[in-house]
């Protein structure tokens, strides 16, 4: 798992950001809705007009007290919002409202589960703070590159600006880049789970930034640089593979690493120099004035673990339980799919096959059309009748797969029985239904029921064949079978 | 304490005030007799004394989470120094320190 | 019908009440005086002459309907141009926010509008409220109607100009470190800053948020206390307003003090007050005593640190809160070629010379390394000045000193020297550190150092958190025995109406 050269370690710690999902923005009631007109979303609060004043989101406040809980953190019995002062065009007071020395949680943990040579193992990553911020503005570059670089003049769109965000600050547990993208995965599937933000890493709405170091092992820490830019769990990993052997080969060839911030360049590849940080950014924090004390006591605390869900391990560890294959679970966790399979087991799927489905055929035709399952209209009613109707034999095994395509098509508007009927996909296993299709059969092709007779079983095959081309494949094959060999078995007699 | 010139000039920068040299020059013996001045709170209040940043003591005032009709965007941008296709037009931004929550 | 300019508001309400007049005379009549005189004043930025006409308008079609209207309905006021009005624009005396126009309402402006205040104009004040003469206006200055050389004080010195000069019965200021008792105390009139929290601060462009309170400006201590009634009042959109309900400050307005204690500063009065000054607030002493009230000598001992910490407190939040005057959203632009150039030539052009030194001041104070130093230690000593005011208000219902420590000071004399400037707050920021009420009060007058015409004193009344009332029952019967003469006076005196 370490990428690097025998007798190196790799150290990282990992910043992630999460835009909650409330309603209205942290300081105002402006919508939080992703994608409107530029400033649209906007207001005197989250524009910075003079006189403006912010009011804290009570559900941010919670919501980040919530997660504090699933992440096992200690949460302040006081604390306080800080200004971070530093000008940026995006950043409409000229300052983001942050948190500073006491953050509303500290000292947790998250525990990843990976698998190491075949086996699965448990990595735990300490957290060291989970504080509330605002989001900012964003900016678009224009000139040739649409990039900051080169650009001539930017736009300034600050629909963003003031949607909540929680930083999470892990401690640098993280030794390989396997761990460091099971963490941002397990923390992703966590704020899924308590519903408090989409953590979708396209919209950003779940940002992460790496912090990179090597030693030789024993050595104290090295100097890290920050790297920026990851847009998916993969180029995290990427990142920061590319990241460390760059810092090995610099120390190596006898150079030193600079404290730095880098772009992480996906396409290249490679880390590149953003800005140095020799002289560290002075941003003045002190109490805003603005906003007062928040006061959190054990009776809030009690009261909001009590709301807290199931949590992905805890998920995990029930579905294996259950049955299912470890990277299955996984598999359902990550998906997004326990809810529907919740569903469909207690509208009376088997668990096994309803895991089969979802993490198989489900899974593959989401991820071609490019759907979550929430989009999708699939619920666990559908998969429970779609198992149901395989099992009942009224459906094959691939007449279901065509249902399910239709089913995921149409968005669950119609059930499982609706779609077959409609479709004429229904499976006749009525024997009366069939019977005189196997007659014919059976009279049409005396040499291949004489083959039969003569102990070739393979010949049932040709009449079988021929049977459900007669049905347009929707014979029951087992059936089919049964009537073919009892009319055969008849000839005989005959003769 | 006082302040010497390169000090003033690193304040303007940090407050983002092209300060012509004269007025550094002027500034650096003013902030200092006002730094003097202000410098008698250190006579008192040791370190155990909770610092008061408002006076009430007010806690957790919270709004619910609401939305609230946004302001139209003309009349935000009304004000606006340079508006372009509903957003705010800036030159270009060379420092690229910050751009984004960090 | 005796004039409708220089009359108080109750006076001029209660003549709107019987129908005597309307509330279009008394505000055609207060236009048509600031057209007058305001040339020579300079008290109003802004003149909302349309918007105030039309409502004078309504609020008489509204008392012929026969509906139950407040008890300022009608009467003029005069707004300080630090608080957002829609439809005008806002400048606080800086170019910064020339053409400006707030796309919402204040809150103070909403209650004012509620309670049927009309809205004269815009007052001139001194830059983003930071000062003490008026003089840091990017306009122009505002002259002492007792005094056309002299300064009306600052930062609220047109909102009090106007008032003292008869341009309007009622005004609006804001008060950080005194620049509503102060002004007042110079112009021979009452003002107030309210406990912390009792006025909400949504659309007052921010100086020091946790020290600005807008308050009110008048000729009586019984039009005040209304137009404090007027304002006061919990706001859900500004986290720092006090959710309880505010002292009632005109139920027992006239209860005299009889009975009550009232507590002397020692730190707040001898060495750097004028004689003049000593002598009237003695006078006032006397004053108080034969009234009935119980008078002893209080120590606030950290009250002598207070101005060292209202110059680290206040500039360091004002230098994070006019950060947001960079150049992108609203206001002046002066361009250049990076948005780094753009928003540092925008910000040494738009603010004034002092507003660039406060915003000096507080940047330094709050960076690595002074930090603790001086925002935290500042902080800190605001602890003890507010223990202080707790300790002496257990067994003191009001305290008292002068309000500055000189009377109006001529035009320019100060400007050369910042600290001289604040030295004439050294009364008023503890009070504002504390976060307590405090009013001024005309305590009569004094010949100024060096000679000349009488000019007002103040006297101030502090009382403590959430007990506004009592500062005002004080004042009342103060000025009902004084009997002053509020009417400026003087051979260099501009005098209007009565």
């Amino acid at each position: 798992m370490n990428p690097l050269p025998e007798g190196w370690e790799l150290v990282v710690g990992l910043e992630v950001h999460v835009e909650l999902s409330t309603a209205s923005k942290m300081w105002c009631g402006c919508s939080t809705e992703f994608g409107g007109e530029p400033n649209t979303n906007v207001c005197p609060v989250c524009t910075g007009q003079p006189g403006a004043l912010p009011v804290a989101n009570a559900r941010a406040v919670h919501d980040a007290i919530l997660l504090g809980l699933a992440l096992d953190g200690t949460i302040a019995p006081r604390c306080r919002f800080h200004r971070k002062n530093y000008f940026y065009p995006d950043l409409a007071k000229n300052y983001q409202i942050s948190q500073y020395d006491v953050p509303l949680v500290s000292d947790g943990h998250l525990d990843v589960e990976l698998e190491v040579d075949g086996r699965r193992e448990v990595r735990r990553v300490g957290i060291e703070r989970l504080h509330m911020e605002e989001d900012t503005g964003k900016s678009v570059h224009l000139g040739a590159t649409g990039r900051l670089h080169g650009a001539d003049r930017s736009l300034i769109d600050y629909n963003r600006s003031g949607v909540p965000l929680l930083e999470i600050v892990s401690r640098p547990d993280v030794r390989d880049p396997e761990t460091a993208q099971a963490y941002l995965r397990e923390l992703q599937g966590i704020v899924r789970s308590l519903e408090v933000s989409d953590a979708r890493m396209e919209e950003g709405s779940i940002r992460c930034d790496a912090n990179v170091s090597v030693r030789r092992h024993g050595e104290p820490l090295g100097t890290r640089c920050e790297i920026k830019n990851l847009n998916s769990v993969r180029s995290l990993g990427r990142a920061i593979r590319a990241e460390a052997e760059r810092q090995v080969a610099l120390i190596e060839a006898g150079g030193e690493v600079v404290m730095e911030t880098r772009h992480w360049d996906e396409e290249a590849g490679v880390t590149r120099t953003l800005r140095r940080k020799e002289t560290v950014t002075d941003y003045r924090y002190f109490p805003d004035p603005d906003l007062v004390e928040l006061v959190t006591t054990p009776e809030r605390i009690a009261e909001v673990r009590a709301e807290l869900p199931e949590l992905p391990s805890a998920t995990r560890a029930r579905l294996v339980a259950a049955g299912a294959a470890p990277d299955q679970a996984n598999a359902l966790v990550t998906g997004g799919l326990v809810e529907v399979l919740d569903a469909a087991v207690a509208d009376g799927a088997p668990t096994a096959s309803a895991v089969n489905w979802l993490v198989g055929d489900v899974t593959g035709r989401l991820s071609a059309l490019g759907l979550e399952i929430g989009a999708s209209g699939l619920t666990g009613a559908h998969l429970a009748a779609l198992i149901g109707l395989v099992e009942a034999g009224t459906l094959s095994t691939a007449m279901a797969r065509q249902v399910l395509d239709v089913l995921l098509e149409e968005r669950g508007t119609r059930g499982p029985s609706d779609i077959a009927r409609e479709r004429g996909l229904e499976q006749v296993s009525d024997a009366g239904a069939l019977e005189g299709v196997v007659a014919a059969v059976v009279a049409d092709d005396p040499a291949s029921v004489a083959a039969v007779r003569a102990g070739n079983e393979r010949a049932i095959g040709a009449l079988m064949g021929k049977v459900m081309r007669e049905t347009g494949g929707r014979a029951d094959p087992r059936v089919v079978n049964e009537l073919l060999r009892a009319a055969i078995a008849a000839t005989e007699d005959d003769a | 304490m006082s302040l010497d010139e390169a000090e003033v000039r690193h304040v303007a920068r940090l407050a983002r005030l092209a300060l012509p040299d004269e007025e550094i020059a002027a500034l650096a013996p003013q902030l200092s007799a006002i730094l003097a001045y202000a410098e008698q709170v250190r006579e008192v209040a040791a370190d155990e004394v909770e610092p008061t940043t408002h006076p009430l003591g007010l806690t957790d005032v919270l709004r619910a989470d609401v939305r609230t009709p946004s302001t139209e965007r003309d009349a935000i941008l009304a004000g606006a120094p340079d508006p372009e296709e509903g957003r705010f037009a800036v030159p270009r931004i060379v420092d690229d320190e910050t751009g984004g929550a960090s | 019908m005796s004039a409708l300019v220089g009359a108080t508001a109750v006076e001029l309400a209660g003549r709107m009440a019987r129908g005597e007049t309307s509330a279009r005379e008394v505000v055609d009549a207060h236009l048509d005086a600031i057209e007058a005189h305001d040339a020579t004043l300079g008290a109003f930025l802004a003149v909302t002459g349309e918007s105030a006409r039309a409502h004078a308008d309504d609020v008489d079609r509204r008392r012929r309907g026969g509906e139950a209207l407040g008890p300022l309905a009608g009467v003029p006021l005069a707004l300080k141009d630090v608080l957002t009005m829609r439809g005008a624009p806002t400048t606080c005396g800086s170019r910064m926010l020339e053409g400006w126009v707030p796309p919402y309402d204040s809150t103070v402006v909403e209650r004012l509008r509620a309670a049927d205040v009309v809205i004269l104009g815009k007052t001139n004040m001194d830059e983003f409220a930071m000062g003490s003469s008026t003089e840091n206006s990017a306009f122009h200055p505002t002259r002492n109607p007792w005094d056309l050389e002299r300064v009306p004080g600052g930062s609220s010195g047109g909102s009090a100009a106007a008032v003292a000069a008869g341009l309007a019965p009622l005004a609006i200021g804001t008060d950080t470190g005194g620049s509503i008792r102060q002004p007042a105390a110079f112009c021979g009139i009452v003002g107030g800053k309210p406990t912390y929290g009792t006025v909400s601060r949504h659309g007052l462009v921010a100086f020091a948020s946790s020290l600005d309170q807008a308050g009110p400006l008048a000729g009586t201590v019984e039009d005040t206390a209304l137009l404090h009634a007027v304002i006061a009042g919990h706001d859900p959109r500004d986290s720092t307003s006090n959710p309880d309900d505010p002292a009632d400050v005109v139920e027992r307005l006239t209860d005299g003090v009889s009975g009550l204690t009232v507590g002397v500063v020692r730190e707040l009065s001898g060495e750097g007050y004028e004689p003049g000054v000593a002598a009237a607030f003695a006078g006032a002493l006397e004053r108080l005593e034969r009234l009935g009230a119980r008078i002893e000598e209080v120590s606030l001992p950290h009250a002598p640190y207070g101005l060292p910490a209202y110059y680290l407190v206040a500039p360091s939040e004002a230098s994070s809160n006019l950060a947001r005057f960079d150049g992108v959203r609203y206001g002046l632009r002066v361009d250049a070629p990076t948005a780094e150039e753009m928003n540092a030539a925008t910000r040494a052009a738009g603010f004034g010379p002092e507003v660039r030194r406060r915003i000096m001041i507080g940047t330094h104070a709050l960076s690595s390394g002074y930090y603790d130093a001086y925002y935290l230690q500042a902080s800190r000593v605001r602890t003890l000045i507010a223990r202080d005011f707790a300790a002496a208000f257990e067994r003191i219902d009001v305290l008292v000193s002068p309000t500055a420590p000189t009377v109006a000071f001529p035009l320019g004399d100060k400007a050369s020297d910042p600290l001289a400037m604040y030295l004439n707050d050294v009364a008023t920021v503890p009070a504002s550190l504390a976060g307590v009420p405090a009013l001024s009060v005309p305590a009569g007058l004094a010949e100024p150092v060096g000679g000349g015409d009488p000019l007002p004193v103040g006297l101030q009344l502090m009382a403590a958190l959430g007990r506004d009332d009592l500062a005002y029952r004080v004042a009342w019967a103060f000025e009902q025995d004084l009997a002053f003469d509020r009417h400026p006076r003087g051979a260099r005196a501009m005098a209007v109406g009565s």
